[in-house]
């Protein structure tokens, strides 16, 4: 327990990120860090520049100027596949699931496993059983038992095992960084909370999440470091020790600002060790 | 939990299994038609029935998977033309065809180049779709016009008479008898095909995305598959089945006619949405289109043999469509 905090390489990191739509400025040069073993909520107003901050990360923009880098090795995404193929799974607001396949079709989908032999280099044939089991396997690594049968098509479930799968889904392949936009903002109390908990679960696993968010409350209970975004640049990274919801608010809106010196850039979490 | 009523139980498992109410159906159907004329089910007739269901069966493989991509092909009656005009006019000997000088090729050799004609022709569906953003609805109904206009022009209207064709363009419309029933090469030839795409859908890695696709575009886009790659796809395997389906329509029919069935495409969608495949994409099987087919069939042959009127099929055909519809949209709204 000796790690210096201070000298840990970003996992995942952004540089004076910009990104146009016409006219309209969504990145105008935002920097974001996330160390591992953390989670980082990201917050702002509508508008600020947090979701187009994600997309650059996730692979679904690619930014006008600026850098990224994963674990400081300069990357730039085309697709959401390249920055998946980086280890940065993301779950997008939407869910991206199929709602009439079942719940391991949807785990693997994009990345189905095949037969081994013949059957699946010549006939091309899905090996359902073993998407199956492994798909009960990440989810009960995950502790989400909520979910009895994995043959169950999607739709048929609640929003917050929707919400299960789809992390489930990012979790199970070996992610360096799970990126999660919204996770609870369609959800009710209880499943909110299963959710907070999953992202816990994640971060003593040693995978760091990015969460975006508009809940002040689950922020400050989840969150390690928080990304306050504003006009398209990082206004600031706060801690929930160091400043309140009133705080985060208000330079939120521009009503403060916190000198650099006393924002929080540098990691607080010990990393813990990676066990998937 | 709360308990289900029966009615939610009923509405789960039809969800589950979307081929159990066009079987229902067909079942219904098979019994009354037997009461209202008993030689229904004689062995004679059932081939007969199998007959009358190959051509819209067989096209309505393809109009199953586009539909499950929630796309619509309103030209599979018009590229099913092409393909069997290309076939038979390469054919046949030069005063029997249309074109004169590229009239008598070896028949398979003309066959194969009909089939290719079909796929170009769904490629081209493809292309537009994907391409330029079209909605499958309207670049289907150009080149229904289209090919329909291309096969009446180049082939001049003029029908291929059953004399005049090679043996092997008519060799699907050979049978085998089995007891009293008359088996259709054709007939087998279609349902190879149902198994073979109903083994896709179901165990490959295209098969699902197929269906996730039609589920879900901006999902499937998003869990990294490539919508474009499998829409385009798609239109271009239905070319494929549409061809083949050319080359078994000219052994059913036993000649080769520019002019289109005008009720052709209508009845391979009903065969669809009768089969339980929801028009709205990501739903749906093969063999609930198999059904839906043979539930058609029914209905033409056996209210023939009850002695009902050509327009009461036509009826039934259209309430069958709005019932299998409503139906859909009662299951979709299944809870948990």
């Amino acid at each position: 327990m000796s790690t210096d905090l201070s000298t840990l390489t970003p996992i995942v990191e952004g540089r004076n990120l910009v990104k146009t739509f016409g006219r309209v400025v969504a990145l105008d040069g935002a920097s974001l860090q996330l160390f591992p073993g953390e989670v980082l909520a990201v917050v702002g107003d509508n508008g600020a520049g947090k979701s187009s901050l994600i997309k650059c990360f996730s692979g679904a923009y690619s930014p006008d100027a600026g850098e990224m880098f994963v674990d400081g090795e300069q990357v730039a995404f085309k697709s959401t596949q390249e920055a998946r193929n980086h280890g940065i799974e993301t779950v997008f607001q939407t869910l991206a699931v199929a709602p009439a396949l079942d719940i391991a079709s949807n785990m693997y989908l994009g990345r189905e496993l095949r037969k081994p032999g013949i059957m699946g280099s010549v006939f091309r044939s899905l090996d359902k059983k073993a998407m199956r089991s492994q798909a009960e396997a990440h989810l009960k690594n995950l502790g989400i038992s909520t979910l009895q049968n994995i043959t169950q098509a999607v739709e048929t479930l609640s929003g917050g095992q929707r919400q299960a799968v789809a992390v489930a889904r990012a979790a199970a392949f070996g992610s360096k960084v799970i990126i999660l936009d919204e996770p609870t903002a369609a959800l009710g109390v209880n499943e909110s909370a299963a959710v907070l908990r999953m992202i816990q679960d994640l971060r003593d696993r040693g995978i760091p999440v990015i969460l975006i968010s508009h809940n002040m409350p689950q922020v400050f209970e989840v969150a390690d470091r928080i990304h306050v975004a504003r006009l398209g640049k990082r206004a600031a990274v706060v801690t929930p020790q160091t400043a309140s919801m009133n705080d985060v608010v208000a330079i939120m809106t521009g009503a403060m600002t916190v000198p650099e010196s006393e924002q929080q850039l540098t990691p607080v979490r010990v990393p813990a060790t990676p066990s998937v | 939990m709360e308990r289900q009523t029966s009615m939610q139980k009923v509405q789960g498992v039809l969800h589950k299994y979307p081929w159990l109410s066009p079987l229902i159906v067909l079942v219904i159907a098979l019994i009354l038609f037997y009461f209202a004329n008993s030689r229904f089910l004689l062995p004679g007739n059932l081939s007969f029935l199998t007959q009358q269901t190959v051509i819209v069966g067989t096209l309505a493989i393809a109009q199953t998977l586009v539909i499950l991509t929630a796309g619509i092909d309103l030209s599979i009656g018009a590229i099913m033309t092409l393909s069997q005009m290309v076939m038979a006019n390469l054919a046949v000997s030069a005063t029997a065809s249309n074109v004169l000088p590229i009239a008598g090729q070896n028949p398979w050799i003309s066959i194969f180049l009909g089939i290719l004609a079909g796929v170009l022709a769904g490629a081209l569906n493809g292309f537009l779709i994907v391409r330029f953003n079209l909605p499958p609805f309207i670049v289907t109904l150009g080149t229904l016009s289209i090919w329909t206009a291309i096969s009446l022009l180049l082939f001049k209207s003029r029908t291929i008479q059953e004399p005049e064709l090679p043996d092997a363009l008519k060799w699907l419309g050979s049978t085998i008898k089995i007891g009293g029933f008359n088996l259709l090469y054709g007939v087998i030839v279609m349902l190879i095909m149902y198994a073979i795409f109903g083994y896709i859908l179901r165990n490959t890695a295209w098969g699902l995305h197929v269906y996730a696709v039609g589920d879900d575009p901006a999902a499937a886009q998003l869990t990294g598959i490539s919508t474009k790659k499998v829409i385009f796809s798609v239109y271009l395997v239905s070319g494929l089945i549409i061809g083949i389906a050319g080359w078994v329509t000219i052994g059913r029919v036993g000649s080769a006619s520019p002019n289109i069935d005008p009720q052709i495409n209508l009845d391979t969608i009903t065969a669809v949405v009768i089969g339980g495949t929801s028009l709205f994409g990501g739903r749906g099987t093969l063999i609930g289109t198999l059904i839906g087919a043979l539930i058609i069939a029914s209905v033409e042959n056996g209210l023939s043999l009850a002695g009902f009127d050509q327009a009461y099929r036509v009826l039934a055909v259209g309430i069958l469509v709005i019932l299998a519809v409503a139906v859909d949209q009662w299951i979709r709204k299944v809870k948990a």
